[in-house]
């Protein structure tokens, strides 16, 4: 009879225990804002030009933010919940265009003219520093050596 | 006389880099200008026929019990096709003028609305239909591709309306103002 009470005992306190620390766990898996903005701004408004889901005020961009709070809190992930957004919504909600396609374009061509860019000015500058160089070797011009300077030299000479 | 002073060797860039550069840059140029002209060209225009689309649809907003609807499969019927936001204050206005049209219009079989929710939360979508009672057919317009179709830079409300031969006959930018204004388009294309 005893084992019995005391069964019943850690049952009630097992049931009693489950139940009390749930409101405090589910207040805990509230995600922040922070935690929210971290994933919106890699979004972008889908109805305003060039605006940032984190920072974007109007009701559509509040809704999403309030979306991807609500799939954190499901324990959703980062890649989840933005793979659902392009699903949803197209690619163009991304602040970055995905790495696939005609897209590459945007990631390899700026690079590339940079690139060449550094090289055709390190290339113009090799050329004219040895230009420079070649112009401070060069000899000083030699004096006219024709006859007709010869002879007017002479003649100063002797009137002198 | 002078000696001729020895020439700086003529050090170009290189013939085979000069033809990769510019056949880039011209395969850039080719590229820009192609997506430029695919945006600004319509791909839908009154008295032009509206490409195909498939629509899926809310629970509770199905057609004929099905879970999803198709344009090409509603030839022979007026379609007004209406695209919405659960965030868009204008689009309240006209809720209650179309959900009246689509009862008076539905019985008749003649007519087929459907609503397409643009870049709307699920829940925050169908919020918004329980709120104005509406019972046409309705679902979300998913990764943003009958409104890319439509190809245009949405706003919402925007209402198509296509005849039976699926041919556009009607755009509407921002809301409708009354069910008259709204028959006043469908009726004559009934008569035809």
């Amino acid at each position: 009879m005893k084992e019995k009470r005391l069964l019943f005992a850690l049952v009630a306190l097992l049931v009693l225990g489950s139940l009390f620390p749930l409101p405090a766990l589910a207040q805990q898996a509230t995600p922040s804002d922070d935690e929210v903005n971290a994933i919106a701004r890699q979004l972008f408004c889908p109805v305003c030009e060039n605006t940032p889901l984190d920072v974007c005020p109007t009701e559509a961009c509040r809704q999403w933010r309030e979306l991807i709070r609500q799939m954190l809190a499901e324990g959703k992930s980062e890649d989840e919940i933005i793979q659902f957004f392009v699903d949803n919504y197209g690619a163009r909600v991304l602040a970055e265009p995905p790495r696939q396609g005609i897209n590459w374009i945007f990631y390899i061509v700026p690079p590339l003219a940079f690139l060449t860019g550094l090289f055709l000015l390190g290339r113009g500058l090799r050329d004219w520093q040895r230009k420079a160089r070649q112009t401070a070797v060069q000899p000083p011009p030699v004096p006219a050596a024709d006859e007709y300077a010869a002879r007017l030299e002479e003649e100063l000479r002797k009137r002198r | 006389m002078t000696p001729p002073s020895s020439p700086l060797p003529r050090r170009g860039v290189p013939l085979w880099a000069q033809i990769v550069i510019w056949v880039a840059l011209l395969g850039l140029l080719l590229v820009i200008g192609i997506g430029l002209a695919r945006v600004q060209q319509p791909m839908i225009a009154v008295g032009r026929p509206v490409p195909d689309f498939t629509l899926p649809l809310y629970e509770g907003y199905e057609y004929q019990g099905r879970s999803q609807v198709r344009l090409s499969e509603l030839r022979g019927q007026v379609v007004l096709v209406n695209f919405w936001a659960s965030w868009c204050k204008p689009c309240e206005s006209e809720a209650a003028d179309l959900e009246a049209a689509w009862r008076a219009y539905q019985p008749g079989g003649q007519v087929i609305f459907l609503g397409v929710d643009y870049v709307d939360t699920p829940l925050d979508g169908l919020s918004y239909l329980v709120k104005f009672d509406i019972t046409y057919p309705n679902g979300p317009d998913q990764g943003s591709r009958i409104s890319g179709l439509f190809n245009r830079d949405m706003g919402v409300p925007e209402t198509y309306i296509i005849d039976q031969q699926g041919v556009l006959r009607f755009i509407k930018i921002g809301p409708f103002a009354s069910v008259d204004e709204i028959r006043a388009v469908i009726d004559p294309l009934l008569r035809r």
